[in-house]
């Protein structure tokens, strides 16, 4: 059985502009000592998912949620408070993208720490005191034992979402979630933290789920991925395949807007057009066709449901292009063509099967 | 950090100097009553005047008065001596100080035991009933001015005179001695006062704590202490609290600073001899050597006291280093 059970999940939250659909209908798993990597644009419900999981959004008073999370056995929805209280920190916890602001600025790095533990375990302060020091060692902060004594902004951005991942590994959990470690760091620092959280993945056998809008950032470290759009997944298969063979048309343009060594010189990144859409009102049918150059009439009224990709392994897909129009196009796009050029090479066949 | 402190209290000084040059102008571009003549009695006659004049140096030009005052002022701490009684006004100042002192004090702690906990109160229940009915009182204390909360205050609960007799009325504050020498005797006449005063100042703390803890309470460090598994109480209190409470150490310190310049307005309902009526009184009767203590003595009080909130910064935020 998964270690985490994410089932038809919808959060919901009640404004006074209109009901937000952050996480509409969502479901993945991830087993013990696996990482899954969640990508979207923000305002995907990827974020709000995770937070869900960590029960976060009991504290915003106006979220309505169903579905069912299911972890080790437990379900984190009919959780109580306290219990789920005790699990957050402990057995799951979260590390967040701004590591400047998600640290107490008026709390030694030390006392940040050692309260994580106490919070959980019944030990003197000063063994909470050696376990902050160890964590702070083991993710590469030099001199450990005396930087305790630091404040947050005494570190660099780097250094403190080192911190940050010690404080949510300090306490064994079972599953990391990893919101956006990276975003707000350096290209180089952001290259550091993913290989020290794959590094401690591999020794410490933890569960990761690692949500960001930067597909490069997922590659090296993940297992599965799933890609989310407007608060569902639309596109769900193992690291490789998303990069090798993806089918959902959101999928390439993210693909193909992040810069690559290996593309052809010359070769345009190609922004996906548009904006993310309101979630308050979503669009009609595929929420995703107001973007879509492939797009054809019967999609602005169909919703596509997440469905198994008949050559793929554990591979689904929530697009209503036929199977082998999606491969032709994505061939084309490989080629180096842009969608326009792909639309044309592949169309006459594609708009004949059309509606 | 000492460099800090001494570069302050070097700026105060010229803002000092500042202030008494710009009181002595007004003084004297606007059209206010002639000392000398208000001194005379009911009909004085030009040669009184005149000799008036002399005594009090109002005969020479305003720069000669200004440098004799600051003269005095720097060399003997001497502040002159009263246009209309011929009292020291240090002496003056100094006898009134400790009633405007204790009333403010007295004030700030009223306030802050009642404001504080209803603005966190009303933060933690944002929306719900309680957190309504305290912004609604709030709204209430805000809008009643001293004087009128003043007076019915007395009406109801003033010793004497009062429908139900609970606390000392007004001018019960003790002729001799001060909160140290005659403790009782001062506070049990400052209860009323120092709630009357109080009451809006409370209201305005009530707000401002609740704004400042809701502002702190999403920040991203409230949300890793609830991701660590912290009890919500520990998350309101310890990470909440500390740092939603540095403003309002600001505002306190500016709030007391501009109250120990006297606080006319309790000060002269509850007829309590302090610096607040001191400079109302000497304003009325254009005594300038009076208005000019008072002046210079509550401007030293709120920039004594912005040092002191800055000194204090240091040590609540980590981040503040001089």
């Amino acid at each position: 059985m998964a270690l985490l059970e994410v089932d038809n999940l919808t959060v919901h939250f009640k404004t006074d502009d209109g009901i937000v659909k952050a996480v509409d209908g969502v479901s993945y798993s991830v087993d013990s000592g696996q990482a899954l990597g969640i990508v979207g644009e923000s305002g995907s419900g990827k974020s709000v998912s995770s937070m869900t999981v960590m029960g976060l959004t009991r504290f915003s008073g106006n979220a309505q949620i169903s579905g069912s999370i299911r972890f080790d056995g437990m379900d984190l929805l009919r959780a109580s408070n306290e219990d789920m209280r005790a699990l957050r920190g402990s057995d799951i916890s979260m590390i967040f993208q701004d590591p400047l602001s998600s640290l107490h600025p008026f709390y030694r790095i030390g006392d940040q720490l050692t309260e994580a533990v106490l919070a959980h375990r019944d030990i003197p302060k000063a063994r909470a005191a050696d376990r902050a020091a160890e964590m702070l060692d083991l993710v590469g902060i030099p001199d450990a034992r005396s930087r305790l004594k630091s404040y947050p902004h005494e570190f660099s951005g780097g250094m403190r979402q080192r911190v940050m991942i010690a404080m949510g590994l300090i306490n064994d959990p079972k599953l990391l979630i990893a919101d956006e470690p990276t975003t707000a760091l350096d290209v180089t620092v952001q290259a550091q933290i993913l290989d020290l959280l794959k590094r401690l993945q591999e020794e410490l056998n933890t569960a990761i789920v690692l949500i960001t809008h930067d597909l490069g950032v997922v590659a090296e470290v993940t297992n599965d991925i799933g890609v989310m759009y407007a608060g569902r997944i639309v596109e769900y298969a193992d690291t490789e395949t998303i990069f090798a063979a993806p089918e959902h048309p959101y999928t390439w343009g993210l693909l193909k807007s992040i810069p690559r060594l290996d593309s052809v010189r010359g070769d345009a990144l190609i922004p996906i057009p548009g904006r993310p859409p309101s979630l308050i009102n979503k669009p009609s049918g595929c929420s995703f066709h107001p973007r879509c150059p492939y797009v054809r009439e019967r999609h602005r009224t169909i919703d596509p449901t997440l469905e198994p990709v008949a050559t793929g392994n554990n591979h689904a897909v929530a697009c209503l292009l036929p199977t082998e129009t999606r491969r032709s196009l994505w061939a084309q796009l490989q080629e180096g063509s842009t969608p326009d050029e792909a639309l044309a090479a592949v169309g006459p066949a594609a708009s004949g099967g059309a509606s | 950090m000492l460099r800090f402190i001494v570069r302050r209290l070097l700026w105060m000084i010229v803002l000092l100097l500042v202030i008494s040059f710009l009181t002595f102008i007004i003084f004297y571009l606007l059209p206010a009553a002639d000392p000398a003549t208000l001194r005379a009695g009911r009909q004085p006659t030009p040669e009184l005047i005149a000799t008036l004049k002399q005594t009090l140096g109002l005969d020479k030009p305003w720069y000669v008065q200004y440098w004799k005052y600051l003269e005095r002022l720097i060399f003997h701490f001497d502040f002159g001596f009263s246009y209309e009684s011929n009292v020291s006004v240090r002496s003056q100042i100094f006898d009134r100080l400790p009633a405007t002192a204790t009333l403010a004090v007295g004030g700030a702690i009223v306030w802050l035991i009642i404001g504080v906990p209803v603005g966190i109160i009303s933060a933690i229940k944002r929306g719900k009933a309680p957190d309504r009915v305290a912004m609604g009182g709030a709204l209430l204390a805000i809008s009643a001015p001293v004087y009128w909360l003043g007076l019915v205050s007395l009406y109801l609960f003033s010793k004497g005179i009062g429908k139900i007799g609970l606390f000392k009325g007004q001018g019960t504050y003790p002729n001799t001695g001060n909160v140290f020498t005659d403790p009782w005797g001062v506070i049990s006449s400052l209860i009323l006062p120092c709630i009357v005063l109080a009451a809006s100042f409370a209201a305005v703390y009530a707000r401002f704590t609740r704004g400042s803890l809701l502002e702190t309470m999403g920040e991203d460090y409230i949300r890793t202490a609830r991701a660590k598994g912290l009890a919500e109480h520990r998350v309101v209190f310890k990470h909440g609290l500390r740092a939603a409470i540095t403003p309002v150490v600001t505002i306190l310190g500016l709030d007391l600073g501009a109250l120990l310049g006297g606080a006319i307005l309790t000060e002269t309902v509850f007829n309590i001899p302090g610096i607040g009526r001191l400079a109302f009184e000497a304003i009325q009767k254009s005594d300038l050597p009076t208005i000019q203590g008072t002046v210079l003595l509550a401007a030293f009080f709120i920039i004594l006291l912005n040092l002191v909130v800055d000194v204090i910064y240091g040590f609540l935020d980590p981040r503040v280093r001089y």
